[in-house]
């Protein structure tokens, strides 16, 4: 109900400051350091500095997961079919059209297999930078499809999270998506195939009350802002300003909902790890 | 005549109004057939408006304060419930009640979130809006049915999970996560009937279900129309455009193959008539019941696996 108040606010601010603008240099938005776009690459998207992860997509996130040239996608070209007829100031249609022109991308997620530490692998990969990250039907169908294809192959199933929840314009299609993609991964669990959560900044809404919280293990990256009501409508609710560091990475460790904070550099040899001591 | 009146209903409350002066007056007139004529219009004017109700005006109905609540269906449908309490971790969420009852005779587990009816009682149940132990403590109910062979009923009428800081530190998103999971394969029969409002993942948390059943007069989506209008259209002011850009009816849904059948309430809403309504939900659960009581447990479940996965719409 409430997530997407949050994932406004991330489209209309918290895009620009966070991701990288264009050009040879860019200013860390943690401690302000000037720094040099190939440098920041190299250090994959880090803040050399400081250690700021800055907001990247799926290209960034496969580049760094699967050994190279291993990559493969499926269903590349899903794309929504607007259900609804959905109208708000500007025709749903129109929002996605724009937006697949703008980004490259077509919905907010993609999925592949490949190999990661030689391992076969399906990973699924949100973008934040379509429509928010938003979950709708196209999100759901190949969550379910990158799932199908983890039994088949009986490869371990990695979804990474960058979503401000479900997608309003599909309505109650969206909604059900959560419940699509839980009740697929029961599935998922009970063939004793491994599934990796890594939830990255931001993820909350619907997208964190289903399979974003519902891996074997919880990766969250460090910083990541993840929750179920965004810190906004809360901070509305109760009329108080919300304590240092809530809801973030570190704070949902404390509290039992992350098995472990791991810095992207770290991420692959970490993921590799584990899946060899599950399957 | 209900004590609230929807902007919509005036007209039918300013009729029967005039009907009682008229009968209070009739001491020493004869004013039968006045009466008889004014009760047909008023009829006639009640059919006319709620066949006709916007997607705005039905939200209105979902929400009013008169509307039978969770434990209003189980005390006139069930006999023999007794109220379960708690989660066994952190404490008793009254925003969602349960506990065993019978229905026709026959043992179910019932579970509902509850709002309040007045200022006291609506802070007593949190206005309806669960914490994660309250979706944690229907888990707990509808695992315990599933141990006994029960059947499980859930009623759905939230504004939403609750949005607080506690709620966060103690899992909200997991909690309800947790729950789509656990229900996607629970090996009972489950029922959700939307009796209210059935707002986003508040109240899918408790959703998940072999046949899902939506009374007349409610609404079920992933926001608010009010929220979504202050989103898109960056302004309070759109709630009507945004009800209706939602499609979010009984009729909507089972549309979109979402819902799979709607339950009739009494004309002008259930809060006219409770027993009525009540009796309705009743045959209606005991008809779905019979037809799911036959299937083995593993069936049930890849049907109902099945049913959320083919759930959307989507371009290849
Ligand atoms: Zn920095």
């Amino acid at each position: 109900m409430t997530w997407f108040r949050r994932s406004k606010e991330n489209i209309d601010s918290g895009n620009q400051k966070k991701e990288m603008p264009e050009g040879m240099w860019t200013k860390c938005s943690s401690c302000g350091e000037i720094l040099h776009k190939g440098a920041v690459e190299q250090n994959l998207w880090v803040c050399p500095k400081c250690g700021f992860h800055f907001r990247i997509g799926s290209k960034e996130y496969f580049s760094i997961l699967f050994d190279e040239g291993t990559f493969k996608e499926h269903d590349a070209k899903m794309t929504s079919k607007d259900p609804l007829n959905f109208v708000d100031t500007k025709k749903y249609k129109d929002r996605i059209k724009e937006t697949i022109k703008k980004t490259g991308l077509h919905d907010a997620i993609r999925y592949g297999t490949g190999k990661m530490n030689k391992r076969e692998t399906v990973i699924a990969c949100m973008d934040f930078a379509f429509i928010g990250g938003s979950m709708g039907s196209v999100v759901g169908e190949k969550i379910v499809r990158a799932i199908d294809k983890s039994m088949k192959l009986k490869a371990p199933l990695i979804i990474i999270s960058a979503s401000g929840g479900a997608r309003m314009m599909e309505a109650a299609y969206s909604l059900m998506q959560l419940a699509k993609t839980s009740a697929k991964l029961a599935q998922l669990s009970q063939k004793k195939i491994p599934y990796i959560s890594l939830m990255t900044d931001p993820t909350t809404g619907g997208t964190t009350a289903s399979y974003a919280m519902l891996g074997d293990i919880n990766v969250a990256e460090p910083g990541a802002l993840i929750g179920f009501a965004g810190p906004r409508v809360i901070k509305q609710t109760i009329g108080k300003d919300l304590p240092e560091g809530f809801q973030r990475a570190e704070f949902l460790l404390e509290k039992g909902f992350v098995d472990v904070v791991v810095p992207r550099k770290d991420l692959k040899t970490t993921i590799s790890n584990l899946l060899s001591m599950m399957n | 005549m209900a004590k609230v009146v929807l902007e919509f209903e005036r007209p039918i409350y300013e009729l029967e109004q005039k009907i009682d002066e008229i009968k209070n007056l009739s001491d020493n007139v004869d004013v039968t057939d006045e009466v008889k004529t004014l009760e047909k219009k008023v009829n006639q004017l009640r059919e006319n408006i709620f066949s006709n109700l916007t997607r705005w005006q039905r939200v209105q109905l979902a929400r009013h304060p008169e509307r039978p609540y969770t434990l209003d269906y189980i005390q006139h449908m069930t006999t023999d419930f007794v109220e379960l309490h708690g989660d066994r971790f952190y404490g008793d969420d009254k925003a969602i009640v349960g506990g065993f009852a019978k229905l026709d005779g026959q043992p179910v587990m019932i579970i509902g979130q509850q709002k309040g009816r007045d200022t006291k009682s609506n802070l007593y149940r949190n206005f309806g809006m669960p914490n994660p132990e309250g979706y944690r403590k229907a888990l707990r109910f509808m695992k315990l049915a599933a141990k006994f062979n029960k059947p499980v009923i859930t009623l759905l009428d939230t504004p939403g999970a609750y949005p607080g800081i506690e709620a966060e530190e103690r899992g909200q998103a997991e909690a309800i996560a947790r729950n789509l999971f656990e229900m996607s394969h629970l090996p009972v029969p489950i029922i959700v009937v939307i009796i209210g409002e059935g707002a986003s993942g508040g109240a899918l948390g408790i959703g998940v279900g072999d046949r899902m059943l939506m009374l007349e007069n409610t609404w079920y989506s992933v926001i608010a129309p009010e929220s979504c209008s202050s989103i898109l259209w960056k302004s309070w002011d759109f709630k009507e455009q945004a009800a209706e850009a939602l499609r979010l009816t009984a009729t909507d849904l089972l549309e979109q193959k979402i819902v799979d059948r709607i339950i009739p309430e009494p004309l002008g809403g259930a809060h006219r008539n409770l027993q009525q309504a009540a009796m309705i939900l009743k045959d209606t659960l005991l008809d779905e019941l019979k037809a799911l009581s036959k299937m083995k447990p593993d069936k049930l479940i890849e049907k109902r696996i099945e049913k959320f996965c083919k759930m959307g719409a989507w371009n290849e």
